[in-house]
């Protein structure tokens, strides 16, 4: 099986396992949806204030709960099942990248959400062509969160409080992605070309991606 | 001809414990070893080396001829199948689901799959989830995964503890096939009464390895 064939297989049954424990549906987008609404009931009727804060709300609860997505229960493998994987010849790299496709489809249907849930409740004032730029962006902030969260996830598997250590460690190294997340859309605003943050965004991601590769096998023999 | 499975002076260690020294033995081909010892021996931590899934500290040793602690173990790491105390199957996954995965991705035949749940008996109860069948059912799970993989070498940890006596069989099937293969097998237990297929006994005892007479 080749390392695309195998990096496929994981991302198939991520998303198998995902549809019947449903962590994305049932825990991640609700609570991030709610935590939308704690900025209109803590500022009361200030509407233009709440317009003017939207997208940043979007960015700030997107990293914060994308990371979530990424940490999600079902992701976690117990060790019996990283043996298996181990003697079934699985490439440890085949491994991170279908746990980064799945994830960062994942991440990428939560933010579609939360986008929605954003707009409805903060009725932002938006610039014409902000959607398939502010699309594009978030797409790329949750490949690369994604990618930021299974390599997390892995340098703290089997610790205790992996969630929160690996929360810790997302959190600063994210810090490329909200900046040429929200930058993108004030960009716009301005006037000005999307295209640096794009491109911060995807060096980012790629920078990632060649880590998480490349540490994937490094990272799993050390876990046992 | 050298064994497919050569462990020299070998030293384990886990964290900042040495778990097992000077631990040298060898199985040759067809031929089945037992290993015996108490809970916390470290049984487990000598099979899981033997699986190239912990590498020795210090000494030397080979799988299939695959140097352990080196990247030569990677490739042959397929050709081993292990069958540990904590079933390996994922719960979240039908026991179908999960074969149909493990037999993909160590790209082998999934046709086979059908054939091997009715061979162990599962063919009723493929559409259940792990996490909702039974430690048996697990157990039979792996065999069927086993009677699909063929390994050459075949590590059982403590894999008859809590079985049936038919399943007891079927572990007994794959130990046949594999020798009926030159395949060499390693069990090891709490239990000397698991030891019926060996030819030679080894205990552990203070951290290392002695032959029993």
């Amino acid at each position: 099986m080749s390392f695309w064939d195998q990096a496929i297989e994981v991302a198939r049954v991520d998303f198998r396992i995902e549809r019947r424990q449903a962590d994305v549906i049932r825990v991640v987008v609700p609570f991030a949806l709610m935590a939308l609404l704690v900025f209109p009931l803590a500022m009361g009727l200030d509407l233009a204030g709440l317009r003017r804060i939207g997208p940043a709300v979007f960015w700030a609860l997107g990293v914060l709960f994308g990371m979530q997505v990424a940490l999600r229960e079902s992701a976690e493998e117990a060790s019996s099942r990283r043996d298996l994987y181990a003697l079934a010849g699985l490439d440890p790299a085949a491994r991170f990248t279908g746990r980064a496709i799945s994830g960062s489809v994942l991440t990428i249907g939560f933010f579609a959400a939360l986008l929605a849930g954003m707009v409805v409740v903060y009725n932002p004032e938006l610039p014409a062509g902000w959607l398939p730029s502010t699309a594009a962006a978030a797409g790329l902030v949750a490949i690369g969160l994604t990618e930021l969260g299974t390599l997390a996830g892995e340098v703290t598997i089997g610790l205790r409080n992996r969630t929160t250590l690996a929360s810790l460690i997302v959190a600063p190294l994210a810090v490329p992605l909200v900046i040429g997340g929200s930058q993108t859309l004030d960009s716009l605003v301005r006037d000005e070309s999307i295209l640096p943050w794009v491109l911060l965004l995807l060096a980012t991601d790629l920078a990632l991606a060649v880590t998480g590769v490349g540490l994937a096998r490094p990272l799993e023999e050390a876990s046992r | 001809m050298p064994g497919p499975l050569i462990l020299t002076s070998v030293g384990i260690g886990l964290g900042g414990f040495t778990i097992l020294r000077d631990v040298t033995v060898s199985v040759g081909t067809g031929e089945v070893i037992g290993v015996v010892g108490g809970n916390g021996s470290g049984k487990t931590t000598l099979i899981r080396m033997m699986a190239t899934l912990l590498s020795p500290r210090s000494g030397d040793g080979s799988v299939l001829g695959a140097r352990m602690g080196t990247s030569e173990v990677y490739p042959v790491r397929r050709r081993i199948g292990l069958i540990s105390h904590i079933p390996a199957v994922i719960p979240e996954l039908t026991l179908a689901d999960h074969l149909q995965h493990v037999v993909r991705l160590s790209g082998l035949d999934t046709g086979r799959i059908p054939a091997a749940l009715r061979a162990v008996g599962l063919d009723g109860a493929a559409d259940r989830k792990g996490a909702e069948s039974s430690f048996g059912m697990l157990r039979r799970t792996e065999v069927a995964r086993l009677l699909i993989a063929e390994p050459e070498i075949l590590l059982l940890d403590e894999a008859f503890s809590g079985l049936d006596s038919e399943a007891v069989s079927l572990i007994d099937v794959v130990i046949e096939r594999t020798l009926a293969r030159d395949g060499a097998v390693v069990i090891v237990s709490h239990d000397r009464s698991q030891m019926r297929f060996t030819r030679r006994v080894f205990a552990i005892e203070g951290g290392t390895l002695r032959a029993e007479p």
